[in-house]
């Protein structure tokens, strides 16, 4: 831009300049570059929409408000098969998050533990886990998602095992939790009167732990003493719901499942197939957290865990406070390029079943309205908003532990 | 400069755009095969052999309509396609026709545009459940787990059965047949929902077909046919006189055992019209006159056919039912070749 | 005086070390045993993996070779193990295996995509390997048009003037910098294939082929499946995604304003959504972006679609090898006077590339494996395959076994790049 103020001095403006001159030889090539970009994206546009008038389907976003007529089994949200399209789509959606945002818990539960695990001293324990890493690493995404789903099938016993006057499988957890093969039903719980103080209750013991936790930390900065925060913190998070819930005259009751005619009524239903894709997903990216976070343990000088141990910090806090801290933020970046992976492998839900947007929107919808073009757009837009909105709030939270260099 | 690079740009996107829109039946010939859009895999429909070759009753059509076009039923290129690209990729051209257990409805006629040209199989959504459960009629079903094959109309038939039952039920949609059929064995589901004719094909195949029942119920109507693009009527009377051929051919009883003799004439004059020795009806398709006998001898008529792939004698075993002739009191029946 | 030396001349055989530190049950002790909780955890996954290998090694053995349906597999195993044994039914791949190999393509052709598969090892040795002759990159030049000649056939003519639109792009950014200044023949060097390509190289091709007839017998997409599929997309998509991923690479590192948002927009526009979009873009758009009228298959469209997917990444793959090089490489070419494109090409992007190469083979793996993505659109790779095969009576019911295979497949093909990876790494690794 500076050396357009400078122009003026110079001898006239020949067209030829354009090229020759460095001054405007870059304003040059980026116009000629924008200009093909533009030619190629308006023929591309061209060819689409006078391909689409032939078929007689001009681009329109109406079939959205129409009844989409199939139901949806595993949702979060209240749908039923004469709600529209964009009500299934929306359901699709929200699935998609929730595989996503259960996987990556469980991933990086599964990361951080194989990864520690995999430098073990113990020989069988770090070669078993070199053995899954490698195995699962090295053998595609769709077929763990399909063998996963295969396994639980056939391995968990079906509804009809749970049926009859002598049973040949219960319910676990004291009679509350049915784990089939079809899906995993759960008690709910219902509230009734008075279980309002109780949820205020459980939120204020919450506020009270963060309050807690930094009251600890000025301590320990303070005096150095240490207090057994992890206890207390759980006696905060317990007893006054707990107390309550008692005085109020226990309001929040658990409906448990009931075997009904086909299957059990009552209580929530994990349904086999988000129970497989959650699982495969975590295993599967699991293992490439894990050896990010190996690359990460590694990352950290042995220096600092020899000077924790002179310290006479034992093994545990050694990893826990000085190694893990340090080589998060090594982990950090390649964890947020695994978590958006994950996000967008769980797409392959169609696989096993399960509705997520690329199941309803990008799959039955799309199916039986024809309307290609406009339901991939929606579903790409889908994905790239939450692609962008993950990486956008995990490189917040990179900068933010970053080391802050002075 | 610059003007020279949009003039090159523009040239280049000028010669791109040449299309060839040339009629299906002189494309078909000057490419020298067919292609045909099959299934992915469905048993006795269509799915590969061991030597890599296309068996079924849906690409035997294709072979018959290669053999009547091009007298080779070996010219045809199969292009397998799932529930989702079958229709773009016959309006886009990639395929000549779709020979891919699909029903005819209005919508895809009419509104996606495109012409069934007959139906080669009567089916209907059907229900299977095992027989330990004690199920005898679909109206049980109330609060059932039904696994479904998406991407079809199965899954909005199922929606307005249970819906106009006053019922409830799970849905566990699955892409393919095997995968349904994994679920159901495995008890993952109760009930196993789809064309009648699939089920019994699974049943065929467990290990104890007798514990597995299909109840009485059909809940929708799936005539399921060949189908070409809106617009090219002449192919499109192509493919639908091969159909008619081939089912006018078990009426008429011409057999793929007697066809060279019959072809020699006969004193029956429809069947001198259809083998091409008497009058000009090949002529009139813009085909050989004998190309009613070119596609009769790929794999017989369409008794034949179906006999060889899912009839009785087979393993699939589907009785003829409403796919029996209409003088044998089914629905199948050919316009006559006249 | 020699004789008389006081400091020994030859080193004492090394001792066995003490007896409490060697020894069978010391390193049971050290490395299984160290402490409670850890001997616990030893015991506990000695257990596991015994369930595991009992669970499986019986089915895995118990099996059936030779039956021709999984009925016969059935009886033969309970015929041979007693009733009720459950085992592999291995007679499916066994009489499958072929299929799930190369799909489609004519049996006594398997020689030609089995010799370019082979070829792709010579291929790609000189940038594997620093001891192969350099001469042999010409060879790697040649190679992705003799691979096509291999795998799809027909007239020799048509890989050769396909080839001959980059021989014109070469001599146009060789000979026309004097004439028209370097950047001129730099567009010239694009622009010229591409008129070449579209253009010329048809008729060309069909004129030689005229002239002098050299074909092998053409075999069409609709017979490529199984295996070779998978590594022909995988491959493609790399081998094209290399020179477009280093574009978008430089072209996002760009002071220029409009080519950086174009190439951000672009890469970050594949990244964000999953490629089994992108694949059914492919299996159901892409045509209707293409002159009405115009249809190529199914095959083409995916690997055009992998290719772009893939450049995504190998663009972000390749700006962190530019990103690794110092600084006063970029300086020391500048105050050689090398121009942009000279300094790229001579400085910069053989140290990148040569960083880069670990990642791209990663690349490659995660490439690879997605390939499997392809039977969801319908294209009978060899997880498409099971479905198919599965769908003959024979057959109807089998689950593991065929799974077991593909799996095996996959995994041993990524275990030995990620393998040959890492080795990489280590050499590469020049730090301490």
């Amino acid at each position: 831009m500076a050396m357009a103020d400078q122009a003026g001095n110079q001898p006239a403006f020949r067209l030829s300049m354009l090229i020759y001159d460095s001054r405007y030889r870059s304003l040059t090539i980026q116009a000629v570059a924008l200009m093909l970009f533009m030619l190629a994206v308006a023929w591309l546009l061209s060819n689409a929409a006078s391909n689409l008038a032939a078929l007689g389907k001009p681009l329109g976003f109406g079939f959205l408000s129409q009844p989409a007529g199939y139901d949806i089994n595993q949702r979060l949200i209240e749908y039923n098969n004469q709600m529209s399209h964009g009500r299934a789509a929306l359901v699709g959606i929200l699935n998609t998050l929730l595989v996503a945002v259960l996987g990556c818990i469980t991933a990086t539960a599964i990361g951080i533990i194989v990864g520690v695990l995999r430098l073990s001293s113990n020989w069988i324990i770090s070669r078993l886990m070199t053995v899954y890493i490698e195995t699962v690493r090295n053998v595609p995404v769709l077929l763990w998602i399909i063998l996963t789903n295969a396994l639980l099938i056939e391995s968990l016993p079906k509804i009809a095992s749970f049926r009859g006057k002598d049973p040949a499988s219960d319910l676990i957890l004291w009679d509350s939790v049915a784990v089939t093969n079809s899906g995993t039903f759960i008690p709910s719980p219902v509230f009734g009167g008075g279980s309002g103080i109780v949820i205020a209750m459980f939120v204020l013991s919450l506020i009270a732990i963060v309050f807690f936790g930094r009251w600890a930390k000025a301590r320990q900065a303070a005096t150095g003493a240490i207090l057994p925060t992890f206890w207390i913190k759980l006696a905060i998070f317990i007893i006054p719901a707990l107390l309550f819930f008692f005085i109020m005259g226990r309001p929040v009751t658990l409906e448990y499942p009931e075997m009904a005619r086909f299957r059990f009524e009552g209580g929530y239903v994990i349904r086999n197939s988000l129970i497989s894709l959650w699982l495969a997903l975590s295993l599967y990216t699991g293992a490439f957290i894990a050896e990010a976070v190996r690359a990460g343990i590694q990352a950290v000088s042995q220096g600092q865990s020899e000077a924790a141990f002179a310290l006479g910090l034992r093994p545990n806090k050694t990893m826990s406070l000085i190694v893990l801290p340090q080589a998060l933020r090594v982990i950090i970046p390649p964890l947020i390029s695994q978590y958006l992976n994950l996000t967008k492998n769980s797409s392959l839900a169609i696989a096993v079943g399960y509705m997520d947007v690329t199941g309803t929107l990008g799959g039955i919808t799309l199916n039986q309205t024809g309307r290609e073009m406009e339901s991939l757009m929606i579903l790409m837009a889908c994905y790239l908003s939450i692609s962008i909105t993950v990486s956008v709030f995990m490189n917040w939270y990179n900068e933010s532990i970053k080391m802050k260099e002075r | 400069m610059k003007k020279t690079i949009i003039f090159g740009a523009m040239a280049v996107a000028g010669m791109a755009a040449v299309s060839a829109s040339a009629a299906t039946l002189d494309d078909v010939k000057a490419k020298g095969e067919l292609a045909c859009g099959v299934n992915t895999g469905v048993v006795g429909f269509a799915a590969p052999d061991a030597s890599g070759k296309w068996v079924g009753f849906d690409v035997d059509v294709c072979r018959a309509v290669a053999a009547a076009v091009l007298g080779d039923s070996n010219a045809v290129k199969y292009v397998p396609l799932t529930s989702k690209n079958r229709f773009t990729a016959l309006a886009s051209g990639e395929i000549d026709m779709l020979a891919r257990n699909t029903t005819w409805t209005f919508s895809r006629d009419v509104d996606l545009k495109f012409t069934f040209v007959g139906v080669n199989y009567y089916d209907g959504q059907a229900f299977m459940v095992p027989k330990a459960l004690g199920v005898t009629s679909a109206k049980e079903l109330d609060g059932a787990t039904v696994c479904i094959q998406t991407g079809t109309t199965t899954e909005l038939n199922l929606a307005d059965f249970f819906r106009s039952n006053g019922m409830s039920y799970e849905p566990v949609p699955l892409d393919t047949n095997a995968e349904n059929q994994k679920n159901y064995l495995a008890g993952a589901c109760d009930v196993y929902t789809t064309d009648a004719s699939a089920l019994a094909s699974s049943r065929a195949t467990f290990e104890n077909p007798d514990d597995h029942v299909i109840l009485p119920e059909i809940v929708s109507k799936e005539p399921l046919g060949p189908l070409v693009r809106h617009g090219d009527n002449q192919w499109g009377d192509i493919v639908r006189w091969t159909l008619n051929a081939l089912i006018a051919a078990e009426e008429l009883g011409v057999t793929s055992a007697n066809l060279a003799e019959m072809s020699n004439g006969t004193n029956s004059p429809e069947i001198n019209r259809l083998l091409g020795t008497e009058g000009s009806l090949g002529e009139m398709l813009g085909l050989s006159a004998d190309w009613a006998k070119n596609a009769l001898a790929v794999s017989g008529n369409y008794g034949e056919i179906f006999e060889t792939h899912i009839g009785e004698s087979t393993a699939i075993g589907l009785a003829r039912g409403l796919n029996a002739q209409w003088i044998n009191g089914g629905l199948i029946y050919s316009p006559p070749f006249r | 005086m020699s004789d008389l030396s006081y400091v020994r001349t030859e080193m004492l055989d090394e001792k066995d070390p003490p007896g409490g530190e060697a020894g069978i049950v010391t390193w049971i002790h050290k490395n299984l045993f160290p402490s409670i909780g850890s001997g616990i955890l030893t015991v506990i996954s000695i257990f596991l993996v015994y369930q595991l290998l009992a669970g499986i090694l019986p089915w895995m053995f118990k099996s059936s070779w030779t039956a021709s349906s999984l009925n016969e597999c059935r009886e033969a195993i309970h015929l041979a193990y007693g009733e009720g044994t459950e085992g592999a039914c291995w007679s499916v791949i066994n009489e499958r295996y072929k299929q799930l190999l190369f799909g489609f393509y004519p049996s006594e052709l398997y020689w030609r995509p089995i010799l370019a598969f082979f070829l792709l090892f010579v291929a790609i040795a000189p940038v594997l390997f620093n001891k192969v002759p350099r001469k042999v990159l010409y060879f790697s030049a040649i190679y992705p048009f003799l691979a096509f000649w291999m795998v799809w056939g027909g007239s020799i003519w048509v890989p050769i003037s396909a080839m001959l639109g980059l021989v014109v792009g070469y001599y146009a950014s060789v000979i026309l910098p004097a004439v028209i200044g370097s950047l001129g023949a730099i567009v010239a060097a694009m622009i010229l294939p591409i008129v070449w390509w579209i253009l010329l190289a048809g008729p060309v091709a069909g004129m030689l082929q005229g002239i002098v007839p050299i074909s092998i017998e053409s075999v069409g997409s609709d017979k490529l499946g199984g295996f070779t599929l998978s590594v022909l997309i995988g491959v493609v998509g790399i081998a094209l995604s290399l020179p477009i991923g280093i574009l978008l690479a430089l072209g996002r590192q760009s002071p220029l304003f409009v080519v950086k948002i174009i190439c951000v927009g672009f890469i970050e526009f594949i990244r964000g959504v999953p490629l089994i979009t992108l694949l059914f873009v492919a299996s159901t758009l892409l045509n209707y972006f293409m002159p009405p009228g115009t249809s190529f298959d199914l095959v083409l469209r995916v690997m055009i679609m992998v290719t772009l997917f893939a450049s995504a990444y190998m663009a972000e793959v390749i700006r962190g090898g530019l990103a690794a090089i110092p600084k006063g490489q970029y300086e020391a070419a500048d105050a050689l006077g090398l121009d942009f494109w000279k300094a790229t090409r001579l400085i910069i992007m053989p140290q990148a590339l040569k960083i880069s190469i670990p990642n791209i083979v990663s690349n490659f793996i995660g490439l690879f494996k997605d390939t499997t993505l392809v039977s969801i659109i319908g294209l009978l790779d060899p997880l498409g395959l099971t479905n198919a095969i599965r769908a003959n009576q024979e057959w109807n019911g089998v689950v593991w076994e065929l799974y077991a295979f593909v799996a095996l497949l996959f995994f041993i093909v990524c275990f030995s790049m990620s393998r040959y990876s890492m080795y990489l790494e280590r050499k590469l690794k020049t730090g301490h």
